[in-house]
């Protein structure tokens, strides 16, 4: 089968489905690839760059496989023969007329961002590859746009402080903003509802607010939800305190098919110092900071600058459609299980059932819900409720009464103790304490080895079947007898062994 | 003045402290050699001034023909044993030793039933009655029984578990804690009775009791946990030994008694820390029940990859790391590994072990299997010292282990395994799996591993893949 890659029909797409490399990788799947003249120049990739790496450049819309960026237009529809699959960042969920329009037609339409967030399914997670993207670029737009250094200095001319970044949500694209400002070299501070992402933030070299929350959210979408008024209270108030105090903040908070949570208000941009910028990578669902418009640069009277862009991915062009060519190559390998240049859509597989919008004319969204934690099994479940039990760690208080008690119950049993007795139960305790001390020093890999010497060294018990034997009495003389044998067996066993095992430790 | 007596008991001390050192000088590789001379020099005096205080105690002629007879028979098998055992039959091993020493334990313990309270009024009895310890000396024989009971059939248990002669499933019976409860209250009870009135009826049932609650304790135990059963066997072992220091009021027993009976408790602790799990449930029985034996939860599918696809990917890589388990053990792959170690380090490659502390069914039991197989122990490491160094790791292979490299404990909260520390394979840029089938681990939980996108299924035998993948690297 032919794969058609169109030159996106959109004016402000600076994208492409498939830069050279990526063709290489289709060519193996056993496809031929048709790339339309001019389709990678905005990103820097010419047409000769795809005529060497076996694409031939012609019209892409005859091809039985057509990718693109985005949906592609109405006459580039018109123009596909039937029975041909289109591939894009569809966006069904906001896009019904789309939906509508290209289930009116005898074509196959994929939307590779409705991709259900399961682990299986992250290498063709075009959200995330282009959230990675656009998280990046708003540190590097805001650091445009930024008067001062990122890091802290002590230069000959002054101190400088480093700045202060405030991330809003701790998503793909909150993380590469992290990230990047991080390694710029500044302070970076984030938020998020969902406390999980904590260690995350922190593996980023952020340090993660918390909204103290007593019912912590536990997201079963993969995505944060929307949060109750008690906790948009704090949340407010932590907002308005940072506000006061940071140099930078970037929002990527996004509900999927809802608008975008109003995290910053005007009273709080108002607040923040003249100079400062925010990036409001939310502006195109309805912005999470008041007075942020969509792809727009507004800087208030206040002297703050937001940036509203929406096209942050498609700004790094290059890297944007390598990563989401690669995206797309990972879903044909996925639909091409022969790799014979076949495509074939399996219903049964969730994560092709997702993306399905239409299927040859026929509508297919919304898809059925997926889980994205695999939950275990109904009846495991059932079967047995399991309760974790919170291990607190015993306060000193409680560990000195627990010893109390325990002194007090021994002194008890010792003092009742003839005193014949009171000198083995000396010993036996201090060797208890030693054996304890001796054995906490040693060394992982010679677990076994231990354990096969001491239990050689318990075969010392032989001792009280050799002071038995033989003491006028047959009963007893038989019985020693095997206990003599078996303890043997144990003592002789157990060092031989453990001489073995030890011979075999060598150091490279 | 020396005596014999006198001179026994200094040698018992001397015994003591060396097996001390013996304990102390296994911590380290360098010095285990000589911590295990230590153990075989303390065990011969002891047994040296033991034949010497028995001799003096005027023994039968035939007695000590007896002892020595026993004692050879003993050595001669203990010795074959050692010599043939494999490697990876180690845990069957140590397990049957175990039973041996409960099995002596009991016997000891009748004994010194036969001996003192059989005759109330002999002279043993009437002498420990002046020192007002004959009460003392019923608990004793009572105890040592018991414990000694318990170890014999419980290890005997573990050891067919072990070398699967009987199915690792856990044994569920209903009300399971309540009859291991009912048996320690029903044996306390016994032994006040028995402390009032001494009689042997009370021990022969006290006896059936123990082995009955041995049994049912370790089989009521999955095959996952079977590292802490061991190391809990161990440390009853020891209890047991001690106990019967009480019963003969000997203090070298006592003290070795408790040295291992302290240490196994301590191992068995540790490997309970290592699996996330509270000492007592495990004690108790039942882990590895908590998930059915089969998930319908879509994990997706499977990459299978071929054996030459593994040998390029090798070939390519520059850092390797191989986190073994038991399936190494059973497919007797170590050698292969091995060599295929060697020819990697050769190429100039890193190439290291990671360790889970619960990999096997003996703690450092992959150790051991690596270590016979000629692996450098420096390159061995356990698992919190490699954990942090599987992101920049360009390939894992992960031979025969399953739930010591599950992800779900990690990022499942649902997980029966849940909050069990695991080597964290799936950071490395690609890991290999190999494996006989897609079936679950010992725990029976699902593994999503092996669907994760870096991950790749190699199937079959494990030794024979690994050979083959070594030649593909030559």
């Amino acid at each position: 089968m032919r794969i058609g890659i169109v030159k996106e029909a959109e004016p402000g797409e600076t994208r492409v489905a498939a830069t050279p490399s990526t063709v290489g990788q289709l060519l193996k799947l056993g496809y031929d690839v048709v790339v339309e003249p001019g389709a990678g120049v905005r990103a820097g990739f010419a047409d000769e760059g795809y005529d060497e790496a076996g694409a031939v450049l012609s019209d892409p819309l005859d091809a039985e496989i057509v990718l693109g960026v985005n949906a592609l237009s109405a006459s580039q529809l018109d123009r596909l023969r039937p029975g041909t699959t289109v591939v894009g960042i569809l966006a069904p969920r906001t896009s019904p007329a789309l939906v509508e329009d290209l289930a009116s037609r005898p074509i196959t339409a994929l939307a590779l961002d409705a991709a259900p967030r399961i682990s299986r399914a992250q290498s063709l997670d075009v959200l995330s590859s282009m959230a990675n993207i656009a998280g990046y670029r708003a540190v590097v737009e805001a650091a445009h746009v930024f008067g001062r250094f990122f890091t802290g200095q002590v230069t000959a001319a002054g101190k400088v402080p480093p700045a202060k970044v405030l991330v809003c949500g701790a998503g793909v694209a909150g993380l590469a903003a992290i990230g990047t400002a991080g390694s710029l070299g500044a302070v970076v501070r984030a938020t998020d509802p969902r406390p999980e992402v904590a260690d995350q933030v922190a593996s980023l070299g952020g340090e993660y607010l918390s909204i103290e929350d007593p019912e912590a959210e536990v997201s079963a979408t993969g995505y944060a939800k929307e949060m109750g008024d008690d906790y948009k209270a704090r949340e407010a108030q932590l907002y308005a305190d940072q506000c006061a105090d940071v140099d930078i903040i970037i929002t990527t908070a996004l509900i999927p098919g809802r608008p975008a949570p109003r995290l910053i208000t005007a009273d709080m941009v108002a607040s923040m110092r003249p100079g400062s910028v925010i990036v409001d990578m939310a502006a195109g669902a309805g912005g999470n900071v008041e007075g942020s418009k969509a792809g727009e640069v507004v800087t208030t009277g206040g002297g703050v600058t937001i940036i509203g862009y929406t096209d942050l991915a498609g700004r790094l062009p290059a890297q944007a459609s390598q990563l989401y060519g690669t995206n797309l190559v990972n879903l044909l390998k996925l639909l091409t299980p022969g790799k014979d240049g076949v495509l074939v859509l399996d219903e049964d597989d969730v994560v092709q059932r997702s993306i399905e919008v239409v299927r040859d004319g026929e509508l297919r969204w919304p898809p059925p819900p997926v889980q994205v934690s695999a939950a275990p099994t109904p009846a495991a479940a059932a079967a047995t409720p399991v309760v974790k039990e919170e291990k607190t760690p015993l306060t000193p208080g409680r560990r000195l009464g627990m010893v109390l008690i325990a002194a007090a119950v021994l002194f008890i049993l010792l003092a009742i103790s003839p005193a014949a007795l009171t000198v083995h139960l000396t010993v036996f305790a201090l060797a208890i304490v030693i054996g304890y001390y001796v054995i906490r020093n040693v060394h992982h890999a010679l677990h076994t080895p231990l354990m096969s010497v001491t239990n050689a060294i318990s075969g010392i018990i032989v001792v009280g079947a050799l002071l038995q034997i033989g003491q006028h009495n047959t009963a007893i003389t038989v019985v020693s007898f095997v206990a003599i044998l078996v303890a043997s067996i144990n003592v002789f066993g157990g060092f031989a062994v453990t001489r073995r095992m030890l011979s075999m430790f060598a150091r490279s | 003045m020396i005596s014999v007596a006198s001179a026994a008991s200094a040698a018992y001390i001397v015994a003591a402290l060396l097996f001390i050192l013996a304990l102390d000088g296994l911590s380290h590789h360098e010095t285990s050699k000589v911590g295990n001379t230590f153990g075989i020099a303390g065990m011969t005096l002891a047994l040296g001034a033991t034949i010497a205080l028995a001799i003096d105690r005027d023994i039968e002629g035939s007695g000590i023909a007896l002892l020595v007879v026993a004692m050879i028979i003993g050595a001669a098998i203990g010795l074959w044993r050692a010599r043939v055992g494999e490697m990876t039959g180690m845990p069957e091993l140590i397990a049957m030793l175990h039973s041996f020493v409960g099995l002596a334990a009991v016997l000891v313990g009748w004994n010194g039933y036969l001996q003192v309270e059989r005759h109330p009024h002999g002279v043993e009895a009437t002498h420990l009655d002046a020192l007002s310890t004959l009460g003392i000396h019923h608990a004793e024989v009572f105890i040592g029984v018991f414990v000694g009971a318990v170890t014999f059939t419980g290890s005997i248990i573990a050891f067919l578990k072990l070398s699967a002669r009987m199915k690792s499933k856990p044994l569920m019976l209903p009300g399971k804690n309540l009859l291991n409860l009912g048996a320690l209250v029903v044996f306390v009870a016994l032994t006040v009775w028995f402390c009032i009135h001494p009689q042997l009826w009370l021990l022969v049932v006290v006896t059936v009791l123990a082995l009955l609650l041995g049994l049912h304790l370790v089989a009521s135990i999955g095959g996952g946990d079977m590292p802490v059963v061991v190391s809990m066997l161990n440390s009853y072992s020891g209890w047991a030994a001690a106990a019967s220091g009480f019963l003969l009021e000997n203090d070298l027993l006592i003290v070795t008694g408790a040295l291992v009976g302290s240490s196994g408790a301590f191992l068995s602790y540790i490997m309970c820390q290592a699996m996330n799990r509270s000492f007592l449930s495990v004690i108790a029985g039942g882990f590895g029940i908590e998930a059915g034996p089969a998930s319908e939860a879509d994990l997706g599918t499977h990459r299978e990859t071929t054996v030459d696809e593994v040998a390029e990917l090798l070939s390519s890589a520059s850092s390797v790391v191989i986190a073994p388990g038991y399936g190494m053990a059973v497919a007797q792959a170590q050698y292969g590994v091995a060599d295929l170690t060697k020819a990697l380090r050769d190429k100039g490659k890193q190439v290291r072990f990671a360790i889970h502390p619960v990999a096997g069914r003996l703690p450092g039991h992959m150790n051991v299997l690596l270590a016979e197989a000629k692996v450098p122990y420096d390159i061995v490491l356990e698992m919190d010292e490699i954990n942090d160094d599987f992101t920049d790791t360009d390939v894992v292979l992960v031979i025969g282990a399953n739930d010591t490299v599950n992800p779900a404990a990690a990022e499942d909260p649902g997980s029966p395994i849940a909050g069990m520390p695991v080597l964290r394979v799936w950071e490395a840029a690609d890991v290999v799996v190999f494996k006989r089938s897609m079936a679950s681990g010992y725990a029976g939980v699902p593994n999503p591993l092996f669907y994760r996108d870096n991950t790749a299924m190699l199937f079959g035998d494990a030794k024979d893949q690994v050979t083959a993948v070594l030649g593909g690297v030559r």
